[in-house]
């Protein structure tokens, strides 16, 4: 290896023109880029001797071809000197501070300061030469002025000129100031704007270069104009127009000077364009870099593949390659593969000799390596059923956004991932894509398995409680199963559980409820208990609590809180009582389970789902006629003044909190009236359980959608005193102000559906505007903790190894191992007490 | 009349101590840091000129915590 030497530090500084002269090898003065027969003019801004771009030929300066020649600067010679815009803002804070004959510094102190303190404390009169300074006045990008008279940069020159060194260590300024007015410009090498030559033959230059044609077009005029003596305007025009040129070679993208333009409108990307945001040199081409060995399409769901498994398609497979080195153990496999070649999956596409020397894998040529195939031989096959890869869906918000999965490679297009896991990735099936990645050694492999694989991952360290779990129908189908009147005969209950292709024992009975077949799938030893989420709105069901008992469901029904994403108890209390392989098993199998309970017995919606008896109809229009007259009321009293204001609120604001409890509570009797009427059905069954959908949305298709909002209050924007000009000016009314009291099914008046697409109008800003906010927030907050590391000794350092935490989080709890962030004492206590027994 | 107002006295501000040399240094033995390495707190910090803590004493800080009960925190005083 390389002799290594630490770097002690890093110096920021200024190019002086020595220094240019120096790395230069051409003087460019010639605006003009080829000759007639298409070659590069010496002398131009495409010279040849600063650096080769065409493959085959040779540098001009070192004789290197275009792998080994980084390029070579040249040098431009300005006809005036130039503000450097970048700096101009330092350039007007060192004019403050020097004076204007001497230009010493505008103190008699000899201490060290600040440049920012200076300006401060800086006098009128200089204390060496006692000359009196003018009033100097910056306007940006790049001009100065001096007691309303111009400064033009040749002036600031000579005064920086004269500014001692010994001046300059008392503000801490380490270079020269005269270096930030431009006299030689360098011109960057052409590897650094390479032209390209399209289809056409036509040639097509960089943007910088065009910048630089400006740039040496302009100041040849201007050398021409100064010599044959033109007018002083002339030349104070070309000048200000080199001094545009030149700053916006630096930034195009400066306030108060119009962007240099293409001819078709478009913006140069000059210097500074290349190395800002998001699309600029940092971000995209060093902080973040294209990898090999990955792969991206659209995912979709398949119940049949395990949790930790990726359907991968077969011509992803072929593509992607692990490289194998060939041993004893597996050489009949790897001849196996190479004989298949690069088009039969699995096959290999690529296999390297002892010797380091490669060869492709053809049709051709796949025998004929298969045979000389031995020991020492590295072969790049073919992507197979089990090989570790990471899958990962953007925007990666929490580490379970990539996670380690298992390969199962499958016919047609698309990724195929278990439902399970799609809250992690916070991924839908509406042409979400996903990425995929293939560790390329067995010790990456082996990390991402131990520390990303999915079973590793269940419980998420942003509460503390299960993310990967069932979901949506496999909910339903488990509620369905358990409910109390749910009994099979022997053969029903092994159909169902053979199709969902699981080998359990069941009771030896003619009749099984579906409780014994959910427990056969539970361990011997649970016990639990808890509230299910069918328990709201029911709660004296026999089945709203539910109890196991030595794995075995007493009591109780399947739904959202004993399985769901984010609340299941019992995966929660599988997880902690067992490996995380028997917790991923168990959702396999209960999730398949659900979807088998389905497939059998049939799941419908529809919105006759949302009938209501004439009797319910008739409670519904009551409840909101009535609600409409006490508003009336409230009305009333408030236009005779005879109303009670809240404190703190003035009384048409008080009127406004009244009016919309009152069509709250009708909206509410309405949700009761549904909850009681509506007869149990699917829709219902999704509703209750927390498989899909909630009352609300039941309520607002049978009965009535109620009150909309903007900004959390009813609707008064629109024209003055009145929201539509068909209502009077003033008028108070629940219509007139977005209550909706409609269902979806009886179908929206012209104004209600206003008033919805208003409220729906916010709620899509809010949401487009909330994700951008809050990606900004954490891109800041990763930023400021990225290098934090919880220590052996269980402290949390950065990076000068200083202590920032003396316990990770201040309570020593990792979030992934808790109890919903919490430590379960009750559970550790019991734990060691059967320890004891 | 102005009226002294201790922040201290405030529900939400824990409570601060300064540590004695002893005590310093057995902090910085149990976690095998130098004192340069612990967090730090500003001198003009209010809490810490209400109680007179100066330039190079260390404050110890008991918070309460949803998850931990009561927790530790150390933190250096320093100028700016």
């Amino acid at each position: 290896m390389a002799d290594m030497k630490e770097v002690q530090s890093i110096e920021f500084g200024v190019l002086s023109p020595k220094v240019i002269l120096k790395m230069a090898t051409v003087r460019i003065a010639r605006a003009e880029l080829y000759d007639p027969d298409g070659y590069p003019i010496d002398g131009g801004v495409m010279d040849p001797r600063m650096g080769v771009i065409d493959p085959g030929l040779r540098c001009r300066t070192c004789g290197g071809s275009v792998g080994d020649c980084g390029g070579h600067f040249g040098y431009l010679e300005l006809a005036r000197p130039i503000v450097h815009v970048l700096y101009s803002k330092f350039v007007y804070r060192l004019l403050k501070v020097i004076c204007r004959k001497c230009g010493k510094l505008l103190t008699g102190s000899r201490e060290k300061t600040s440049l920012k303190d200076l300006i401060k404390t800086a006098g009128k009169k200089c204390t060496a030469c006692g000359e009196e300074q003018g009033e100097i006045k910056f306007e940006k990008p790049y001009s100065f002025w001096e007691d309303k008279t111009p400064l033009n940069p040749m002036t600031i020159r000579e005064r920086f000129e004269k500014t001692p060194d010994e001046d300059l260590e008392l503000i801490r300024v380490r270079i020269r100031p005269e270096w930030l007015i431009i006299t030689i410009l360098p011109v960057p090498p052409v590897t650094v704007r390479p032209s390209i030559t399209l289809e056409t033959g036509e040639r097509s230059e960089d943007d910088l270069t065009h910048k630089l044609v400006d740039i040496v077009r302009i100041n040849q005029r201007l050398k021409e104009n100064i010599d044959i003596g033109a007018p002083d305007f002339i030349i104070e025009d070309l000048w200000e127009l080199l001094q545009y040129h030149v700053s916006t070679f630096f930034d195009n993208e400066l306030t108060g000077v119009p962007h240099a333009r293409h001819r078709s409108g478009r913006g140069l990307k000059t210097l500074v364009q290349r190395l800002k945001t998001k699309e600029g040199r940092f971000r995209s081409n060093l902080a973040g870099k294209r990898v090999n060995f990955c792969a991206r399409t659209v995912i979709s769901p398949d119940n049949n593949i395990d949790i930790d498994e990726v359907g991968v398609p077969e011509i992803i497979a072929k593509e992607l390659t692990l490289p194998i080195r060939v041993t004893d153990f597996n050489i009949a496999m790897i001849k196996e593969v190479v004989k298949n070649g690069p088009n039969v999956w699995p096959g290999a596409n690529y296999a390297t000799r002892a010797d380091g020397r490669k060869k492709k894998i053809t049709e051709e040529s796949k025998n004929e390596i298969a045979e000389e195939i031995t020991n020492g031989w590295i072969v790049e096959r073919h992507l197979q059923n089990g090989d570790i890869v990471l899958f990962n869906r953007q925007p990666s918000l929490h580490r379970m956004s990539i996670m380690a999965h298992r390969v199962r490679v499958m016919p047609y297009r698309t990724f195929r991932l278990n439902l399970c896991v799609s809250p992690p990735y916070n991924a839908d099936f509406d042409g979400d894509e996903m990425n995929l990645h293939v560790p390329q050694t067995e010790e990456a492999q082996a990390e991402a398995l131990l520390l990303m694989e999915v079973q590793n991952q269940i419980r998420s360290p942003r509460f503390g409680g299960p993310i990967i779990a069932p979901k949506n129908d496999h909910i339903s189908g488990l509620f369905i199963l358990t409910k109390k009147d749910s009994v099979f005969t022997k053969e029903e209950a092994a159909q169902i559980l053979a199709y969902a292709g699981i080998d359990a024992q069941l009771p030896d009975k003619e009749k099984v409820s579906g409780k014994e077949i959910f427990s056969s799938l539970l361990p011997q030893n649970l016990n639990i208990e808890f509230q299910s989420t069918w328990h709201k709105g029911n709660k004296n069901d026999e089945d709203s609590n539910v109890v196991i008992k030595n794995g075995k469901l007493i009591k109780g029904v399947i739904d959202k809180s004993a399985v769901g994403s984010e609340e299941g108890a019992i995966i929660d209390k599988i997880e902690k009582m067992g490996t995380p392989q028997e917790v991923s098993d168990f959702i396999n199998k209960v999730s398949r389970l659900g979807s088998a309970m389905l497939d059998t017995r049939g799941f419908t919606v529809g919105i006759s789902d949302n009938d209501l008896s004439e009797e319910a109809k008739k409670l519904v229009s009551k409840a909101i006629k009535k609600a409409e007259e006490d508003v009336a009321d409230l009305i009333d009293q408030f236009n005779k003044g005879k109303l009670e204001g809240l404190p703190d609120r003035s009384l048409n604001a008080s009127l406004e909190v009244y009016i919309m409890q009152r069509l709250a509570k009708a909206v509410n009797e309405c949700g009761e009236v549904v909850s009681a009427h509506v007869p149990e059905n699917d829709t219902i069954y999704m509703a209750r359980t927390g498989a899909r959908g909630s009352l609300v949305n039941v309520t607002q298709t049978a009965a009535c959608i109620g009150q909309e909002t903007v900004l959390g209050q009813r609707i008064h924007r629109g024209y003055l005193n009145r929201t539509l000009p068909h209502f009077r000016k003033g008028d108070l009314s629940p219509i007139s102000h977005g209550f909706v009291g409609t269902s979806f099914k009886a179908g929206l008046t012209p104004f209600e559906f206003f008033w919805d697409s208003l409220n729906g109008r916010e709620g899509l800003m809010d949401k487009s505007l909330r994700t951008r906010h809050s990606g900004y927030m954490e891109r800041r907050l990763v930023n400021a903790l990225q290098d934090l590391k919880v220590k052996y000794d269980m402290t949390v350092r950065d990076l000068t190894n200083s202590v920032v935490q003396f316990l990770p989080g201040e309570d020593g709890i990792d979030p992934a191992k808790s109890n919903w962030g919490k430590f379960d004492v009750d559970a550790f206590v019991n734990l060691e007490a059967a320890k004891d027994d | 009349m102005k009226e002294e107002i201790k922040i201290t006295d405030h529900v939400i501000v824990p409570k601060h101590e300064i540590l004695t040399p002893d005590e310093i240094k057995h902090l910085l033995d149990t976690y095998k840091i130098s004192i340069n390495q612990l967090p730090r707190i500003a001198e003009d910090d209010v809490v810490v000129k209400e109680i007179g803590a100066n330039v190079g004493d260390v404050l110890k800080i008991t918070r309460s915590s949803h998850t931990a009960g009561v927790t530790h925190y150390y933190r250096l005083v320093v100028k700016e």
